[in-house]
């Protein structure tokens, strides 16, 4: 391994003496290539400057396309020219600077800004009176009314002393290299040319414009060289200039672009650099990996949360490399017997493919020093990633499972930390290719070392959806088995466990099974119903969980328990056991809700929102009664006898009034319908926080209520109506979006385009949403990715300064606390 | 790892475990017992060195944004005073924007104000009064270049007003104002280029009582059954002159009016606040000591400083930390006027250049040697023979090398490849022309 390491990195500007003896040639012509397609000695691509073709050599160095790092040129400029991009800082110094002596124009230089703003009319060294300078963009500079040519720019900053230009920290170089007399020509390597199908060179954007600078360049020498005219001089020097200036920045304001034949601005060297797709950010930043994959994820339960099942096609093309040993020889050997293995390499570093023809010569030969490219198997440590990667859990180490069919599978308890759902997502893994990597990211990165978050110290894995709706029902009071079904039960979980000699099993015993014996915990369940006086254990809807000693007594378990972000148990167990253990304690908790609701049969339809036909009636009458209300406020509001609610306008009142008074009628509608309705299992997914809320088993059973826009009642569409359909100026609820239909029941019309407005907002809002978001997380990651917790517990920069001295002010980590606190009480009562 | 053991219990802990204990009627030992346990549990849940907490902080604040709704309201029924909230309102707060969209104040009142009219009468002396409110209709007069205004007398007598006194209130520079009955007659002193739609504009907003700038007030009951004032609108300066306000607690939502009044930690507890008030009206959890370390990030130069191209993001030290983030072309110009040297210390640094981050496992530079093992012969004369070589190259770092040295070259004689090229490269040269 290589240890050497770059220190630092310093910038400044280069110097014509420099730039020569960087070069190996100087360009002397346009031509690229001759009549037999050869590059030309002396032109652009002279093969002196590195190469670009598979099979040639350097001239230079000898080495081929992979380990030529290329060449500089040179051009000698028959007139100098500005270096655009340093436009600002030349005209800065001619301000600065006398033009007869050189110096700075102040007594007391601070720096090039300072100095440059406000200069001494006249020199305080040489006495020389100072003429108006004036910049005109691009690169043009005027001392009174005469032009300033680069050359005469150039003359003015060889006569400033170096003593001076230290006083204004101006330490990158001689001002007069701002001024170009010698081009660097790129190595090749650096705009390799590509050629295409018919066999025809497309070179690139640079080449292309490094030709146009050699031909004008030729051109002005010879016209000098014949002694033309003035004016045709200045003409191609003006061009020569413009041809350098967008060779280094095609995007310049006030110059035109320089553009391809087909149209497209050409790239200079800055567009090469900036922005996303640029250099610093595209590629070294960002770097495109081998050894990845990527397809649709789907749902398997039956895996531990820290599986991933790789489809066998996968895991036929990723690779693993591993270097053979007196230990390992065997097991290899036989894997390449399986033709389980891709390439053997020799110990010169030769590659060998592995076919059915040649496995078992290879076998024969390989000895310890080869190592092979072995396909992924079981329990490889692979990285698991679904974009966007919002956050550190966005990456996390799995374990193999080859399995067959091509998505790869995942236990849906770490869909929360991914935020993945299986409507199409896809997701890659990554197999790592040293000893190191896989050790360290197996013992920093396995799922198992993150179930609690960092960002609110709670557990980003827990149970999902069906897992909590089949704990919650299997620790529901009235869930009682016989040992044969409980047998049953635990066989198709896959779990190994000796029940005791009894003849009915309560599902709370079951599920008590799985707990770890220190378990102590008592707590609300997500199903409890907030009555007014809590009666704890005695609870007679059984919502209050306690468990004593790893037995649950009461209540059930459900989303607030072993939920992601609020299982509670789930925190208290990390503490208790390992990691190991937390892990296959979800893995169990969650085959078994799984296994239950397989054995029971969960399912719903459209009769789990019947309602008995009076109390629909009672349903119909509130929501009349709601739009009575609100239809009242109208007409005091027409009669301007609306009283109007502090700082707001009538209009205003009456549009929060009706919507308060919408929003109450259907929390009255919601609580009739919660309790009226069956107990199917569309209640249980509500009530155990599986999926679903009351709100929308009220828009499903009884009515969906006021849509809005923006947070109002919807209002656009045609003047003071939304359809034609509507008289003008009509405020009631339903000319405004108020939908008093569920939709079981269907929606009018009306009421239809209404919730697709609404529906659309939504869409709006989100794609909005991930681009401004997405922003601020890229600034706050610029600002603070150099903070890092010091041995002391400070937090300082990557420059020492300190940010925080006791880290979070109580030094201590989220991700090993609850919640953000410290349970030092749960901790002394239960260890 | 010693000094880390001497961390003591916070301050919150350590009182909540003591009341703990005498409420307990807990003995002496065993109540030293209970701290002792307390402290080892408090000491495992520290952080670990060299943790990167900048990332997570950052992961933590942002990867809730992208839930939040873009626009909330105050929903139905909580009559109020809108204000931002939402993602725009968390990256006004983090771009340390100098005036929010929705200026407000929450003021409290002193205990002797605690009633309702008492309230209403502060929450009067506090807005702001134009004369547009007690205008009823407006002319412009062409004729005489004036602008003629018709005044509401009761609303007048509201304010104790009469029209004379009211134009004592008027403060305009270059405008004459006159009253008859009530008659509002306003003409400008210049007498050339009188723009009279601007005159009238100005003159209607000009200031007559209250607090500047606040726009809107409402008393309200919080849970406790105290009296407080909102306001759109903020000018936390007047308002703490008025009489009745506790200035102890009376707030306002922008950080830089609170920096300017109170000082940068006042301004750094404003920052916390705000955001978590903000991240918490959604309903998102994020543990409160990230927005701290952000809010120290922002403040820890004495002024409040944004998170981006102009902030902290966009002042980094690092050459091409700046680069990397926005503004490529200005940084690495500015870079080499200056002959810039970039140290190479942070993070994006050390990614350009395929190195390790000095961070968490990556932040450790010595590498072991398996005791016992390895060759030895070759070591010595390698060392003679590349001492100078590498001295010519690198002249300053001196005192680290000598404990490193060894252990790389130990490295290299396996690999042997790294050390050698700068020798070969010359012959390599002549082999092939």
């Amino acid at each position: 391994m290589n240890t050497s390491k770059i220190n630092s990195m310093e910038f400044g500007i280069l110097s014509p003496k420099l730039i020569k003896s960087l070069a190996t040639v100087r360009i002397v012509t346009s031509d690229l290539y001759d009549a037999d397609g050869y590059p030309v000695d002396g032109g652009v691509m002279d093969p002196r400057m590195g190469v670009v073709d598979p099979g040639l050599r350097c001239r230079t160095c000898g080495g081929t396309i992979g380990d030529c790092p290329g060449h500089f040129g040179y051009l000698e400029l028959a007139r100098p020219v500005i270096h655009v991009l340093y436009t600002k800082y030349i005209y800065q110094l001619l301000k600065a600077t006398c033009s007869k002596c050189g110096k700075l124009l102040n007594r007391d230089p601070r720096s090039l800004d300072h100095v440059s703003k406000s200069p001494l009319k006249k020199c305080p060294h040489c006495g020389k009176q100072s003429k108006k300078l004036s910049f005109v963009k691009p690169y043009t500079y005027y001392s009174g009314k005469d032009e300033l040519s680069p050359s005469s720019v150039r003359e003015w900053f060889e006569r400033i002393p170096d003593s001076e230009l230290k006083k204004i920290g101006f330490d990158g170089g001689r001002p007069e290299w701002l001024v170009l007399t010698l081009f660097p020509i790129p190595p090749v390597t650096m705009r390799p040319s590509i050629t295409l199908e018919t066999g025809e060179r497309s070179e690139d954007d640079l080449t292309h414009k490094l030709v146009d600078i050699v031909r004008i360049n030729q051109s002005l020498k010879e016209n000098i060289d014949i002694g033309a005219p003035e004016f045709i001089l200045n003409d191609l020097w003006e061009l020569s200039q413009y041809h350098v200036a967008t060779y280094f920045d095609n995007e310049l304001t006030g110059v035109p672009q320089a553009r391809h034949r087909s149209g497209r601005p050409l790239k200079g060297i800055v567009q090469r650099l900036k922005a996303k797709e640029g250099r610093i950010r595209g590629n070294l930043l960002g770097k495109r990996v081998d050894f990845s994959s990527r397809t649709v994820i789907s749902p398997d339960p039956t895996l531990s949360i820290n599986e991933v099942g790789v489809p066998e096609q996968v895991s036929k093309e990723l690779t693993i490399p591993e270097i053979i040993t007196p230990l390992n020889i065997k097991t290899i050997k036989e894997l390449i017997k399986d033709e389980k293995v891709n390439y053997l390499t020799r110990p010169d570093g030769r590659k060998i493919k592995v076919t059915q023809e040649n496995k078992n010569d290879l076998v024969k030969t390989l000895t310890n020093g080869w190592s092979v490219d072995r396909q992924l198997q079981n329990n490889d440590v692979v990285l698991f990633n679904r974009q966007p990667s919002l956050h550190r859990v966005s990456v996390m180490v799995h374990k193999v499972r080859v399995m067959p069919y091509r998505t790869f599978r995942m236990n849906p308890s770490v869909c929360a930390p991914y935020n993945a759902d299986f409507d199409g997502d896809e997701m890659n893994i990554h197999a790592l290719q040293s000893e190191e990597a896989r050790v360290e990211a197996s013992m920093i990165m396995d799922v198992k070392n993150n179930i609690i978050s960092p960002r609110f110290g709670g557990p980003l894995v827990g149970l999902d959806l069906d897992q909590i709706s089949g704990v919650y029902i299997l620790t529901k009071k009235e869930t009682v088995m016989t040992k044969e079904e409980a047998t049953q039960l635990l066989a198709t979980a896959g779990l190994d466990m000796e029940l005791p000699d009894k003849e009915k099993f309560t599902g709370k015993e079951i599920v008590s099974m799985m707990l770890p014996s220190e378990l102590n915990i008592e707590f609300k369940s997500h199903a409890c119903k907030e009555c007014d006086k809590c009666l704890r254990e005695k609870c007679e809807h059984d919502r209050w969980v306690s468990i004593r000693n790893g037995k649950l007594r009461t209540g059930v378990l459900d989303s607030n328990a072993v939920g992601a972000f609020k299982g509670r148990i789930l925190n208290k167990v990390k503490r208790l056991v390992s990691e190991e253990n937390l892990k296959n304690f979800i893995d169990s908790l969650g085959r078994l809700g799984v296994a239950y609701l397989m054995s029971r049969g969960f399912s719903i339809g459209l009769s789990d929102l019947d309602l008995p036909p009076n109390i629909l009636k009672k349903i119909e009458r509130e929501i009349e009664n709601a739009q009575k209300e609100a239809n009242g406020l109208v007409v005091k509001f027409n009669r301007g006898k609306l009283k109007a609610l502090p700082g707001m306008t009538m209009e205003e009142s009456l549009e929060t009034q009706i919507l308060s008074v919408l929003a109450e009628g259907l929390n009255v509608v919601s609580e009739i319908m919660i309790k009226h309705i069956k107990e199917s299992d569309i209640i249980h997914m509500s009530r155990s926080g599986a999926k679903g809320s009351n709100i929308n088993t009220t828009q499903m059973a009884a009515a969906v209520g006021s849509e809005t826009i923006l947070g109002k009642r919807i209002q656009r569409g045609y003047l003071n109506r939304i359809t034609p359909h509507f008289k003008q100026g009509d405020l009631s609820p339903t000319a405004h979006g108020f939908v008093a239909r569920g939709f079981k029941q269907g929606l009018t019309p009306f009421e239809f385009f209404w919730n697709v407005m609404n529906g659309r907002e939504g869409l709006m809002d989100k794609s909005l949403r991930t681009r401004k978001s997405g922003y601020m997380q890229r600034r706050l990651m610029n600002s603070l990715q150099d903070l890092k917790v010091m041995e002391d517990l400070s937090i300082r920069d990557s420059n020492g300064n300190i940010v925080q001295f006791f880290v979070g002010e109580d030094g201590m980590d989220p991700t090993k606390s609850d919640w953000g606190t410290l349970n030092w009480m749960d901790h002394i009562k239960h260890g | 790892m010693g000094e880390r053991m001497n961390v003591g219990l916070p301050a919150k802990i350590r009182k909540d475990v003591e009341s703990y204990i005498s409420e307990h009627n807990i003995s002496e030992s065993e109540g030293k017992e209970i701290m002792d346990r307390v402290r080892k549990f408090y000491h495992r849940a520290l952080y670990d060195p060299e943790e990167a907490v900048g990332v997570v902080t950052a992961q933590s604040l942002s990867e809730p944004a992208t839930q939040m709704t873009m626009r909330t309201y105050h929903f139905a029924g909580t009559a109020g005073i809108q204000v931002t909230l939402g993602l725009p309102r968390l990256i006004e707060i983090f771009d340390a924007k100098k005036e929010p969209e929705t200026p407000s104040m929450t003021i409290y009142l002193r205990p002797e104000f605690q009633t309702e009219v008492k309230a209403i009468e502060v929450a009067k002396k506090i807005k702001e009064v134009k004369l547009r409110d007690f205008v009823i209709s407006d002319v412009i007069d062409l004729v005489n270049l004036t602008v003629k205004c018709k005044l509401d007398s009761e609303k007048l007598k509201k304010f104790n007003l009469e029209p004379k006194k009211l134009v004592k209130h008027i403060k305009l520079k270059n405008i004459d104002c006159e009253t008859k009955g009530n008659d509002l007659t306003c003409l400008s002193k210049k007498t050339e280029n009188v723009n009279l739609h601007k005159l009238k504009y100005k003159l209607l907003e000009s200031h007559i009582e209250g607090v500047k700038g606040v726009s809107h007030v409402i008393v309200s009951k919080d849970a406790n059954g105290e009296w407080f004032i909102t306001t759109l609108g903020s000018n936390l300066k007047k308002v703490f002159e008025i009489e009745g306000v506790d200035p102890n607690r009376t707030i306002c939502n922008n950080p830089f009016e609170i920096n300017d009044l109170l000082g940068i930690e006042a301004a750094r507890n404003s920052i916390i606040k705000e955001a978590v008030d903000t991240i918490g009206e959604q309903g998102l959890g994020v543990d409160i000591r990230y927005v701290s370390i952000l809010a120290d990030l922002m403040t820890s130069t004495g002024g409040i400083m944004g998170i981006g191209r102009y902030g902290i993001a966009g002042n980094k030290d690092s050459v091409l930390a700046r680069m990397a983030f926005e503004e490529t072309k200005k940084h690495i110009i500015s870079a080499s006027i200056d002959g810039l040297k970039d140290p190479l210390k942070g993070h994006v640094e050390n990614i350009i250049m395929n190195q390790l981050i000095p961070m968490g496992t990556g932040a450790f530079e010595l590498i072991g040697r398996i005791p016992g093992g390895k060759p030895k012969p070759e070591r010595p004369e390698k060392r003679a023979a590349e001492k100078p070589r590498v001295r010519k190259r690198v002249e300053k770092p001196k005192p680290k090398k000598p404990v490193k040295k060894p252990k790389v070259k130990s490295k290299k004689t396996k690999s042997k490849k790294p050390s050698k090229p700068p020798a070969k490269k010359p012959k390599r040269k002549v082999k092939k022309k």
